[in-house]
């Protein structure tokens, strides 16, 4: 059996109160894994504790068969992390940011040089490429930052409502470079709250609510399970409202 | 009684609710128990200065304190040094009238009078500034009225006085600014003004008290018989602020109308353009001017070495942080200036920089620590990054303690040349006080944005204290060490003692 991207057995994480309880996900590698939930259901406390950002009470984390607690070094070298707000210095220009990405993650300068001028070509940053980050407006740091995440080929992509903030032109931009991605064998996990972008761009998608995760499948399974033809919002709010009914 | 939206009265009750709010949250951080804290330590230390007021004070008011020319001068010498201060910070804080933002947007997108804003907000920071040299001066105006007579506290009537002057020329300031470099760069160059303000006049009467009489003392410029020959008679009207100060009502009537005047005249010069203004400092981004250089400069370096390259050109390329970290580099002048003034005269004279040397490298590395560990702008970034939590930490300490090296040790050369062993025990030191500012501001890092490196000391006030106290101990043992004191050790004792309760008080021990 070839070993998941991804395999999260029992973790849980409380902070003034339960905010994960006893979740198992397993994404395979190549997958492209969206999150759904809530407000408050905590998506991003998961993923934050995917990235090693956040230590679990209980439970294990594998990436690609790497357990994040034993050996974090060599999970970080697999996966890269975009959050929803994008960190980026102010006063380094994009083509510097990425020039310091792939100097932490120790990737050879002229691949990095190469990857970096197609990556702002791509992501249509090139007519900004030295200019400081601090003037660009939040759509354009989360392309940079997007492009932080690539630069170093990462094996396992964790995004966070990437498409936040986006317009347009941006978002389908940043959705091209990611399903491409997915084409040559990256695993993306990403939460969202436009279902429409989850039921376009995900091949399994995973409801989360109250710590839970509550459904799995494709968008296929989650129809027969809820019995009728609907579209992902009407199931999603069927899904959470049964469980905050059970819970 | 309710005043009416958008008046004079109803700004100023919404501003001082926000100000009341902020620093009942910035005393308290959100644990009433910690206000009872602050007002009785505040309380203790207040006390403990009217008692060092009281031992200057008392004796040379033992025979009466006559208005007489030294005196004046004496009292214009101190009076400048406080306006100095009150300068500086009303030139921040008209800064902030103009570019900060929090609730700006809103008031200025409404059909509120902008010009009723800007009186509230001008009287404000006078208030403030008010408020802020009244309780710096107190104890001495305190014992001053007990010990020489109780005129002596028509000086609470002129301290406001000055304040609306500072005001006054500070908001000059800002729109000659405003005219002469634009909105664009009128923020930092009246914050780095403020601050050279503030300490430039102490340094400039030091560096003249060390050329002119070689002196470490500020005072001593203002009781030199050569300045007092060259100084008006008392009744000259230059003496009129410090005779008003003294209790004089006949001087301190124009000198408090005029003041206030001042204030209300750029009030009414300035408020028609606060509004234009506000919007054009809104509408500045930040600058993004082309860079030239594309070649590589972090790619082909250990993770380390690019951890430490980043956090040095993040500070070379931001001049108002670089300021701002650096001013504490000006009060490094002084003691160059003795070093260069005295070379070759032997090492009696250097005493007084020894603390100094070690205090500024604690401070230093305290401003430098806190942007490298708590001001990390990509926080996930860098801990996400395939390199153990402790080599970042370790590369984030290199590129502190490198920086503050590089700036100290030309002075310590300078040092070396007079007296290596004094050089021996401030470099000791300095290396100490460096290391245990540091190592504070590794167990109280907490991830903010590098904008808020003003306000770092509200993130962590045991943080700032315990860093200060360290500093004061280490700068207590070069002195001490440089004379071959054995109390030397009881001060280091004493560092590490505050050493060991901010560790145990820090949420970081590891």
């Amino acid at each position: 059996m070839p070993v998941p991207a991804l395999a999260i057995t029992s973790i849980a994480k409380s902070f003034d109160r339960p905010v994960v309880q006893g979740l198992d996900l397993t994404v395979p590698a190549g997958e492209f894994y969206a999150l759904l939930g809530p407000n408050g259901a905590g998506k991003t406390t998961i993923l934050r504790m995917v990235a090693g950002l956040l230590a679990p009470d209980a439970g294990t984390i594998e990436i690609f068969g790497t357990d994040v607690r034993k050996d974090p070094v060599a999970a970080k070298r697999l996966l890269a992390w975009v959050s929803d707000e994008p960190m980026v210095y102010d006063r380094l220009t994009p083509l510097e940011y990425l020039d310091f990405v792939a100097g932490l993650w120790q990737v050879d300068p002229d691949q990095a040089r190469n990857a970096a001028n197609d990556l702002l070509d791509i992501l249509g940053l090139k007519p900004h490429a030295n200019e400081l980050c601090g003037g660009f407006s939040k759509g354009m740091l989360q392309k940079v930052a997007l492009a932080g995440a690539l630069i170093h080929d990462p094996r396992l992509i964790i995004l966070d409502e990437p498409l936040t903030g986006l317009d347009a032109g941006s978002a389908r931009q940043v959705k091209d470079v990611l399903l491409e991605k997915v084409r040559h064998g990256v695993t993306i996990i990403m939460t969202t709250h436009i279902l429409e972008v989850a039921e376009r761009m995900a091949q399994r998608i995973g409801v989360i609510a109250g710590g839970r995760l509550v459904a799995e499948g494709t968008l296929a399974e989650l129809r027969a399970r809820t019995g009728r033809e609907s579209t992902l919002e009407e199931i999603f709010l069927e899904l959470v409202e049964t469980s905050s009914a059970t819970a | 009684m309710m005043a009416q939206s958008g008046s004079l009265l109803w700004f100023a009750r919404h501003e001082l609710r926000l100000a009341w709010r902020d620093w009942l949250a910035m005393m308290t951080g959100g644990h009433r128990v910690r206000l009872l804290g602050f007002l009785f330590g505040g309380l203790a230390i207040y006390a403990l200065l009217h008692l060092i007021a009281a031992a200057i004070i008392a004796p040379a008011a033992a025979n009466g304190i006559a208005p007489d020319k030294p005196t004046l001068a004496m009292v214009t010498g101190v009076g400048l040094l406080f306006f100095s201060v009150m300068l500086s910070q009303a030139l921040e804080a008209i800064t902030r009238v103009y570019y900060a933002r929090s609730d700006l947007d809103l008031i200025l997108s409404s059909p509120a009078s902008t010009r009723t804003l800007f009186a509230v907000r001008t009287g404000a920071v006078a208030l403030s500034t008010a408020i802020l040299s009244a309780l710096l001066a107190s104890p001495i105006i305190n014992m001053l009225a007990l010990f020489a007579g109780t005129h002596w506290l028509w000086a609470y009537l002129v301290l406001p006085a000055c304040s609306a002057l500072a005001v006054a020329i500070a908001m000059a300031l800002t729109m000659g600014l405003f005219r002469l470099v634009g909105p664009k760069r009128t923020r930092l160059i009246a914050q780095i003004l403020a601050a050279i303000v503030g300490a430039g006049f102490v340094i400039g009467i030091q560096a003249v008290a060390i050329l002119s009489f070689n002196t470490y003392s500020r005072f001593a410029l203002f009781s030199s018989p050569d300045l007092l020959a060259a100084l008006p008679p008392p009744d000259h009207r230059l003496w009129l602020p410090a005779r008003a100060v003294m209790g004089d009502a006949v001087s301190a009537v124009p000198v408090i109308a005029s003041f206030l005047a001042a204030l209300a005249l750029a009030m009414l010069l300035f408020s028609p353009s606060y509004g234009r203004l506000a919007v054009a400092a809104a509408s500045i981004g930040q600058s993004t001017r082309h860079r030239t250089r594309t070649g590589t400069y972090f790619t082909g370096r250990s993770q380390a070495q690019v951890l430490r390259y980043k956090e040095w050109r993040l500070l070379q390329r931001d001049p108002w942080l670089l300021s701002q970290t650096l001013m504490q580099m000006l009060y490094l002048l002084p003691p160059a200036l003795l070093l260069w003034v005295n070379y070759g005269e032997g090492a009696g004279a250097f005493i007084v920089i020894v603390p100094v040397l070690v205090m500024a490298s604690g401070q230093l590395a305290g401003g430098l620590a806190w942007l490298a560990l708590s001001g990390e702008d990509a926080y996930d970034l860098v801990a996400t990054a395939p390199i153990p939590a402790r080599s970042v930490l370790r590369a984030k300490v290199e590129a502190v303690l490198v920086a503050v090296a590089a700036i100290l040790a030309p002075l310590l050369a300078l040092l070396a040349l007079n007296s290596w062993t004094m050089a021996l025990a401030t470099g000791i030191c300095s290396i100490l006080s460096a290391a245990s500012a540091t190592a504070i501001q590794v167990w109280f890092r907490i991830p903010m944005r590098r904008a808020m490196f003003r306000r770092r000391q509200v993130a962590s006030r045991a943080a700032t204290i315990s860093e200060a106290f360290a500093s004061i101990t280490w700068a207590g043992t070069g002195a001490l060490l440089s004379v071959g004191s054995w109390v030397a050790g009881v001060t280091a004792i004493i560092a590490l003692v505050v050493l060991g309760i901010a560790r145990s008080l820090s949420p970081h021990r590891s």
